[in-house]
């Protein structure tokens, strides 16, 4: 993948780009998206994908503007115009899931293909979702992974989650991303996309890892009910991180999409 | 020098095993610990401490605001200062402070502030704190990322509708009021003086320079520990063109025992130093700081050990909280030694005396501020001789107040009219 800069009305925007197919718009989570991420490889495979930054992501510049779903909304539609796309397949995991949403539900007949991972948005008294912003490092693993020890590798690159240098950069790197997240996330994540799923026109297909203990697959059935005619693929062994833990099964859920 | 007397009301009985079987003393802490019919007597307590400091002469008494929290139960600090304004005479109401932010809409502090002064006959002294990650992410559910730019308008909110003479109206981004026209509004003029509780940050330094408000630095690690962060502050005053670098600019918490020896201080005060300490202080480091909530500067100078894997406690011993300047305790000469270290090496004019620390009880309480009052303080009223006539810092009381109790025998029969 290639990262590159698009210039938006708030913004100059980063993006990973690659592969050649039908155009693909991938929205990443609140841990961002990096270059070597093997889901970017997997829809690279078979399709144009474009992966823009949360202004604050990576080495992206941050975006006082932007502070609520709307401007996040916006903004993010804003991206797709300038990179001159029209009616990509949008996909989005966890907060990208939230963001794709609402940009379905804004403007319905701009989207025809949808696929939320895991999205968050919804929220159920009875299945509280768990506090991303207190966390610990060390307690982030068990959270988003169905295999815990593999995805503290996957998540540290090789170093213990208690290395001082991998902590100092994981700190600095979520007081700006995190941060930026928390405008649509903390302390609770949901911003009325309930009462707005009704305007979704796309196919839209939910995929969701079966272990998923950030967002609990109960979830699922939220969106699958708001959604008209949406599909869910629940994968078995995966976590909230089901894109890295069942990368080929995530995409193959997609390719539904036509 | 102004010595205010500080009660942060700590909740005085937490189990010894505490530590242990909970993971914090702050947001998450186990309801159950709570026994509101215990309080009653713990908050009266409380309330009568800080009025008997007023009956010593101390210039003010202190009270603030923490939510969910085993070691301040005084989510309204504005409640307590509404009692203590009917039952003091001449201390000041330090009210350090009203989280701004948390407040909607923060003319809510404008008018109760108001209200303070004007019962307390122009007492306050107010206090507005961006408020720590716990009480006003983690407990009142503010975006940490925006917290700042709200704090930031609601001050400009507070200052106006203290200082506008007719109605206006306010279109902030997070507020939106036609009609802003408090009433009443403080006896003060313009406002009454501002005190800004800060970490460290160059944003609040400028932000008290700019408005003539006084810096507060409020930590319990002491004053030793605190000269590299207070020394940043007068810097700064100094580079940003500030008129004098007079020491009332600047305010500083520290924890206080005073006994007549200090022997007999550590027999009396080790057992509640150590409460406050190692007990009370006990937060979960997931709650210590929201991300967006500091700047990138703040972490990367930081310590990282905190969110580690929890690893066993090193308890802190009175050696070394004492040695250390976390507290200053021992005798009058040796607390009043250290204080003047303190104000010299800060340059600091307003101490705001932490008195009452952890569980202890009310007599060993009035016993070490009976001996600071008498003893200490008299002997440091004049570390800064050049600054005497200060009054930028601190509050302008009227003249002629009326307290508690200042009705007339009841009337046996209908008041005559006096025409």
């Amino acid at each position: 993948m290639e990262l590159k800069t698009v210039q938006t009305h708030h913004v100059p925007v980063r993006y990973f780009e690659g592969g050649r197919g039908p155009d693909l718009v991938y929205l990443h989570g609140a841990g961002g998206v990096t270059a070597e991420d093997p889901f970017l490889a997997a829809l690279a495979a078979s399709h144009h994908v474009v992966a823009p930054l949360v202004p604050g992501y990576g080495d992206s510049e941050e975006c006082p503007e932007i502070r609520d779903m709307l401007d996040f909304t916006l903004h993010t539609w804003d991206v797709v115009a300038a990179l001159g796309l029209k009616d990509p397949i949008l996909v989005g995991h966890s907060m990208g899931g939230m963001i794709a949403a609402e940009m379905a539900a804004v403007q319905p007949n701009d989207i025809s293909r949808l696929a939320l991972i895991a999205p968050a948005g919804l929220w159920d008294d009875d299945h509280p979702i768990a506090d991303l912003f207190s966390i610990l490092p060390f307690e982030m693993p068990a959270l988003l992974f169905h295999d815990a020890e593999a995805g503290a590798a996957i998540m540290t690159s090789g170093l213990s989650v208690e290395d001082p240098n991998f902590l100092q950069t994981y700190l600095v790197t979520n007081a700006r991303q995190l941060g930026m997240a928390g405008r649509i996330l903390f302390p609770i994540p949901e911003r009325g996309l309930a009462s707005r799923l009704y305007r979704i026109k796309a196919k839209t297909v939910i995929v969701w890892g079966d272990s998923d203990k950030l967002i609990p697959p109960t979830y699922a059935h939220g969106f699958k009910k708001g959604i008209a005619g949406s599909q869910l693929v629940s994968i078995p062994e995966a976590g909230h991180m089901v894109i890295l833990e069942k990368t080929q099964a995530v995409a193959d859920a997609i390719a539904t999409l036509g | 020098m102004k010595f205010t007397w500080f009660n942060l009301m700590p909740w005085p009985y937490l189990p010894d095993d505490f530590r242990e079987t909970n993971r914090s003393v702050w947001v998450d802490i186990d309801q159950k610990l709570f026994d509101p019919v215990k309080s009653h007597e713990v908050y009266n307590t409380y309330m009568d401490l800080l009025e008997y400091a007023d009956t010593l002469g101390f210039d003010g008494i202190g009270v603030n605001e923490h939510h969910q929290n085993g070691y301040g139960i005084m989510p309204s600090p504005n409640i307590i200062a509404a009692g203590l304004a009917r039952r003091t005479k001449d201390a000041a109401l330090v009210v350090l402070g009203n989280s701004i932010a948390l407040y909607n809409p923060p003319v809510r502090v404008a008018e109760e502030f108001a209200m303070l002064d004007c019962i307390s006959g122009g007492r306050l002294v107010a206090g507005f704190p961006v408020g720590t990650s716990m009480d006003t992410n983690f407990c009142y559910g503010q975006i940490p990322s925006l917290t700042r730019e709200k704090y930031a308008e609601a001050h400009e909110l507070i200052k106006k509708a203290w200082t506008t003479r007719e109605p206006f109206a306010f279109n902030g981004r997070y507020n939106k009021l036609r009609h802003v026209n408090i009433w009443p509004r403080p006896i003060q003029q313009p406002m009454p003086p501002v005190h800004i509780p800060g970490g460290g940050s160059v944003e609040t330094y400028d932000f008290c320079i700019d408005n003539t408000y006084s810096y507060s630095y409020l930590s319990f690690t002491g004053y030793i520990r605190a000269k590299a962060l207070m020394d940043g502050y007068w810097k700064r005053v100094e580079e940003r063109g500030a008129p004098d670098k007079s020491p009332y600019r600047a305010g500083f918490a520290q924890t206080i025992c005073v006994a007549e020896t200090d022997e007999e201080a550590e027999r009396l005060y080790a057992p509640h130093i150590d409460y406050f300490y190692n007990r009370c202080l006990h937060v979960y480091p997931g709650f210590a700081d929201a991300p967006g909530y500091r700047t990138i500067k703040t972490i990367q100078t930081g310590a990282l050990s905190q969110y580690g894997r929890p690893q066993g406690f090193n308890e802190l011993t009175w050696k070394d909280l004492t040695e250390g300047g976390h507290v200053i305790a021992g005798s009058p000469e040796t607390v009043r030694q250290r204080i003047e270290e303190l104000a010299k090496g800060l340059h600091v004019g307003n101490l705001f005396c932490l008195m009452h620390v952890g569980n202890m009880p009310a007599e060993k309480c009035m016993y070490s501020t009976r001996l600071f009052a008498e003893k200490v303080m008299p002997k440091l009223r004049n570390v800064f001789p050049d600054y005497a006539d200060d009054g930028r810092f601190w509050c302008k009381p009227i003249p002629n107040r009326v307290s508690a109790g200042s009705l007339p025998a009841a009337p046996s029969r209908a008041p005559i009219p006096a025409e």
